[in-house]
Order: C-alpha cells, then sequence, then structure tokens
C-alpha cells in the first residue's frame, strides 16, 4: 500500500497573535509544530503500513525551515519525505496550494491513498485536502475517524458527524482527511531519530513538476485576505444540564425572557 | 572538545523528555508511594529505543553513540529516575558487557532483543559479604560436561526477577583470587534460577530490586562471557561506563530538584515578597545550578571519552563521585527551600532527596570512586 501524506508546518500556539498593521500571524518567537491533525494522518498511515505492509511518503509545502515537520514524521517512523520550496510558491492561497500538491502528487508516482489533516490549526479552512482530491480527479472522505481495509481496493471510513458517524466505503485511491479521534499520534523512536538526521529529504521545486506558473503562489491566488482580528472575547456561556431535556428547554425560555425583559 | 551538541543527539534527548512529560510524568507520584514497578510502562519506555541508543545497527543498536545515551538516561532521570535506573542498568551493566566480550552469536542472541526493547537485561555482582570487596564471591560455577553449574546468590540487584537476561559473575578458580571470577549470561526461567525477596528501599521506588538465587542451576557451556578467569576485568570494566550512568541520572535528580525549587520559590511568598528574593535563596539556588552545571560537564566528559574510544575509567569515577555528591547536597537543599512543605509527601522534592543518596552508594560506593582515581593517579 502505497500511502502518501500532506503536512503543514504551523505555529505552535493556540491563541495565535496577529500583527494589526499587516494583518498576518506574527511567528517570531512561536516554535513550529507538525500541524496536530496531520500527526493524526501520519500515524494513521504508519499503522495501514504496519497491518498492509507498503510504503509511507510525507509531502509538505513550504519554506526551507519546514523540513523539521518532515524530519519530526520521520522520528515517527515515515519511511520518506519530500519537501515542496521554491519562491514561486510564496504567498499561496489553498487553490494555489492544492494545485501545486497536487502537481507534486503526480511528480512523485501512484498513490493508493492521500491523507491529510482536516485543516491547518492557523488557517483552519480544511479545503486544501479536498482540493487535491478534485485535481486528481480521485473520491474523497473528510473528517475520518475511523480507516479499515475492507479487501485490496476499498477502503471503509467512518466519517465524524456532529452527532453520529457516517460509514463511507470508497475505491482507492482515495484522498482522505484525518479528525483527532482517529489515533493518538506516537511519539517516534530513538532509529526514528537517527534516520530523520542521517537520511536525506527530497526537494520539488517548480521546474520539477510540470506546472503553470500562473497558478502557483500568490499570481495563482484569487483569495485575498483584507483583515484578520482577534474578536473581542464573550462572557462564558450557561449551559443548563444534568435535568430532562423538556425541563431544560422551559428553564432556558425563562431566562431568555428575563433577559430579554 | 565541542560542546554544541548534534541535531540527532538533542532529538533524541526530546524524545525522552517527550516520553517522560506524557507517560511518566502522571503516575510517578503514586508509583513511588506504592513502590511500584510499572512492566508495561517500562516496556513502553524501552520500546522508544532507549536501550539501543549507544550500539551500533548491526546489533538492533540506532548507532547514535554514548553522548546521545547519557543525554536521555538524564532526561529520564529528571521526571523518573527508578524508569532512568531500569534502562541504565539494563543497558550499562548487561547490554555493554556482551557487546564488548560477547561472541557474534550472544550477541546476536542477548543484545538484539535488549536494543529492540524486547527484553530488559540486569547484572548480578554484588553478594552479601561481597560489596566493595568484589573479590569476596562465593558463587561458584562448576563445569560439568557441556554445562556450567552455578550455586550462590546475588544481592541488591536491579531489575532482578524482571529482567530476562542475566550478566552474573561466578567463582571459578578461587585460589587465583579476582583471575578466578568469570562471567556468564544467564536466562530467566533456567532451571535452579529462582529470587529471593524484593528490596523495601529508602528511595529509587519505581525500580525493582531483587536477590538471585542459583541452587544448581545448569546453563550450556557456551554462555560464558568472555574468557574463562575474565570476570573480574568484564566486570570493572562494565561499572566504568555504568558509573556515567549513574553520574547522569545524579544529574537529572539535582536538575529536577532545582527546576522545582525556583518555580517554587518564585510562587511562595514570606514577609511580603517571593522568597526568591532574599539572596539566602537566591544564592542557594545559584550555588545549586553552579554545582549541577559542573556535574554535568564531567560526566559530558566522561561520555565523550567513551564514545570517541579514549580511557575513560578515571573521569567516569569523577563524574560519579562529584555528580551524586552534588545530587544530594542539591536536594537537601531544595527541601529546605520547601521548608516544611519540602518535608511533605505532597511535594516532590523530598523523593528526590531519598532518591539522591543511593547515587553515592551503587556503581561502587564514593570511597571506591576515590580509590579509582587516587590509583590512576599515583600509578
Amino acid at each position: 500500500m502505497n500511502i502518501i501524506v500532506c503536512i503543514k508546518q504551523v505555529p505552535d500556539t493556540t491563541e495565535v497573535k496577529i500583527d494589526p498593521v499587516t494583518n498576518t500571524l506574527i511567528r517570531q518567537g512561536v516554535p513550529s509544530i507538525v500541524n496536530p491533525f496531520d500527526k493524526n494522518a501520519v500515524e494513521a498511515a504508519i499503522q495501514l503500513r504496519e497491518l498492509h505492509g507498503g510504503k509511507v511518503t510525507i509531502l509538505s509545502m513550504g519554506p526551507p525551515q519546514a523540513k523539521d515537520a518532515l524530519k519530526e514524521c520521520i522520528v515517527m517512523g515515515a519511511d520518506e519525505a519530500v519537501l515542496v520550496s521554491d519562491r514561486a510558491f510564496g504567498g499561496a492561497d489553498t487553490l494555489a496550494t492544492s494545485y501545486t500538491l497536487a502537481a507534486a502528487i503526480r511528480a512523485l508516482g501512484k498513490f493508493d491513498i492521500i491523507l491529510c489533516g482536516k485543516q491547518a490549526i492557523d488557517g483552519d479552512t480544511a479545503q486544501v485536502g479536498p482540493e487535491i482530491a478534485e485535481y486528481l480527479n480521485m473520491p474523497q472522505v473528510t473528517y475520518a475517524a475511523k480507516i479499515e481495509l475492507v479487501n485490496e481496493k476499498t477502503l471503509r471510513v467512518h466519517r465524524e458527524q456532529d452527532d453520529c458517524y457516517e460509514v463511507i466505503e470508497a475505491q482507492m485511491p482515495v484522498m482522505i482527511t484525518a479528525v483527532k479521534s482517529l489515533n493518538e499520534p506516537r511519539l517516534g523512536t530513538v532509529w526514528g531519530c537517527v534516520r530523520a538526521c542521517r537520511g536525506e529529504i527530497k526537494l520539488l521545486t517548480a521546474a520539477d513538476m510540470p506546472v503553470n506558473y500562473d497558478r502557483l503562489g500568490l499570481k495563482g491566488s484569487p483569495t485575498q485576505v483584507r483583515q484578520i482580528f482577534t474578536p473581542e472575547a464573550r462572557g462564558l456561556g450557561k449551559i443548563i444540564s444534568g435535568i430532562p431535556a423538556a425541563e431544560a428547554a422551559e428553564q432556558l425560555a425563562q431566562m431568555l425572557c428575563k433577559s430579554i425583559g | 572538545m565541542d560542546l554544541n551538541f548534534t541535531e540527532e543527539q538533542l532529538m533524541i534527548q526530546k524524545l525522552a523528555k517527550d516520553f517522560a512529560e506524557k507517560r511518566l510524568v502522571p503516575t510517578v507520584s503514586e508509583r513511588d508511594d506504592n513502590s511500584e514497578f510499572n512492566r508495561p510502562l517500562m516496556d513502553e519506555m524501552v520500546k522508544l529505543g532507549l536501550q539501543a541508543i549507544p550500539f551500533p545497527e548491526e546489533y538492533g543498536g540506532s548507532g547514535a553513540g554514548y553522548l546521545a545515551y547519557i543525554m536521555a538516561v538524564e532526561e529520564i532521570s529528571k521526571y523518573d529516575d527508578g524508569a532512568g535506573i531500569t534502562f541504565c542498568a539494563s543497558a550499562s551493566l548487561c547490554g555493554y558487557p556482551i557487546f564488548a566480550f560477547g561472541t557474534e552469536e550472544q550477541k546476536q542472541k542477548y543484545l538484539r532483543p535488549l536494543c529492540l526493547g524486547e527484553t530488559i537485561g540486569a547484572f548480578g555482582l554484588t553478594e552479601a559479604n561481597a560489596g566493595s570487596d568484589a573479590s569476596a564471591q562465593t558463587t561458584v560455577a562448576v563445569l560439568d560436561n557441556d554445562e556450567y553449574v552455578i550455586n550462590g546468590a546475588k544481592l541488591f540487584i536491579t531489575n532482578g526477577g524482571e529482567a530476562e537476561t542475566y550478566v552474573v559473575m561466578a567463582m571459578t578458580d578461587k585460589p587465583r583470587g579476582t583471575r578466578g571470577i568469570s562471567a556468564f549470561i544467564v536466562e530467566k526461567g533456567t532451571p535452579g534460577f529462582t529470587f529471593g525477596k524484593r528490596e523495601h528501599k529508602l528511595g529509587i521506588n519505581t525500580s525493582i530490586t531483587m536477590e538471585l538465587v542459583f541452587q544448581n542451576c545448569r546453563i550450556p557451556k557456551e554462555n560464558l562471557l568472555g574468557k574463562l578467569g575474565q570476570g573480574f576485568r568484564i566486570a570493572m570494566e562494565t561499572l566504568d561506563g555504568g558509573r556515567i550512568g549513574v553520574a547522569a541520572q545524579a544529574c537529572g535528580i539535582a536538575q529536577a530538584a532545582i527546576d522545582h525549587a525556583v518555580k517554587y520559590a518564585k510562587m511562595r511568598e514570606q514577609f511580603g515578597k517571593p522568597i526568591a528574593a532574599q539572596q539566602a535563596i537566591a544564592f542557594m539556588l545559584a550555588d545549586m545550578q553552579t554545582e549541577t552545571d559542573a556535574a554535568r560537564l564531567l560526566i559530558y566528559r566522561a561520555a565523550w571519552l567513551k564514545e570517541t574510544g579514549k580511557p575513560y575509567a578515571k573521569e567516569a569515577a569523577m563524574a560519579k563521585l562529584f555528580a551524586s555528591d552534588v545530587a544530594m547536597k542539591v536536594t537537601t537543599d531544595a527541601v529546605q527551600i520547601f521548608g516544611g512543605y519540602g518535608y511533605s509527601r505532597e511535594y516532590p522534592v523530598e523523593r528526590l532527596m531519598r532518591n539522591a543518596k543511593i547515587t553515592q552508594i551503587y556503581e561502587g560506593t564514593n570511597q571506591i570512586q576515590k580509590l579509582v582515581i587516587s590509583a590512576a593517579m599515583l600509578k
């Protein structure tokens, strides 16, 4: 089974700070990590390989320092890592990013499964995975909480919904995005540390892939971020719990009436 | 000597830290209170490859070197030094002599699974009446056809009862004294090999310490480790390396005590300000960190010498002597900074103080370290 996992290096902060003048994330002094949902995707890929054999390749588009994130995935147990990096990719929105990643995946060969995290914790768009599937013309199953092999061509995926799981079977090749409850990502091993430091990370630039330069980076990005701001903190909400729903509804109605006055 | 660590060394150190914070810290206090040796948790730890760090790839090792290994011992020991000594005793005292003196078959059979974290190891030298005087061994091994028959007992054995592989010293030629001692590899489960009582100890209660009992225990002749009569040399060389590990354990304990003390001193207010603002406390902290850093540098020097194949016995003894004394002093001072709370089991520093004491005793008492150091100076 040939699996490729797309990961993103993101700033390690739950409270993203924004420069009020430039409307961009302040990255200085904030350590970088592998996007947590992407780690679930890497863990799922490694588990599938352990069960069914094959190879796990990690792919990331980003500046040269994104190598650190790729190395972290090698420590976990991935077989190889590829960095897609070029000045031409700078300033890409999700459309240009998924276009580039899809081109890179095509350049790297055939894969049975493409795994992504459900979204990145910095941008929170949840668009890149599905867009890659569209570019590569393959089925997609998002928000996977469980992935199992039905037969050599088919996967069964439990999609996490608000109040239930949707069980979907899909033919490979397929793109799947991972949620947190899919698994508990492993820390890795000492052997992984050695492989990460002594192994090569393959580099793909725009010249290595058949791409239309107009669709790369800032030029290929129709989305423009006009403003990013931190919303004002709201007060704590009140949760009515521990009583039957009908009583809770009545209490809630009374509270609402009072607040309207 | 380059004081910059490689990316690989730092990555391994971080792996040990991440594991300790995630898996060891949440239960360490409870395991200590209950003297619980948690085998599944220890298995999880050794499966990270911690026992593989200093050994070459052909035996399942990682080839990352001795300094990376010592950094991992220190890191784990910062959070749970019982866990630190568990894998350190296994790798340094069982893995190393098999690596350095074993046959190719012995290395594949015993060192490989140890590196892979499938087994843990132990080392049996000390006896009831043979502590610092290792030549007073009464455990004997007699060749009978194709087997050695071992009789005797070994005391205070770290990982005893839990380890699958034991490197055991026994007399094969009593009149020759230390030259009559030989080393053997004994597997757990061998008929005639049983375990005595588990020690109740002052500290390091998350590790296990037991007596090994041999009653007509027959092992195959090929389980002789090294040459006949080479046991004392094997034991001494093994302990030289083991001392760097114990020094790293001591350093981890000391650093943990400092980290707790600094946090507490900044938070605890008396006379209207944090006690850290009192010079009496601030100067104690300054001494504690300076001494611990000095110990760490001695440890890294010894590890670097060993890694680069240079003589290190004297430097290992110096690191062990100094680091363990520093750990004892620093943990005692940390308890002092915490005051009454420090004496309470509610806070971790009393555990660190109890655990520090053993580092002055095992792997050769600090008095023996002074013998080793002075003998090297005066020869």
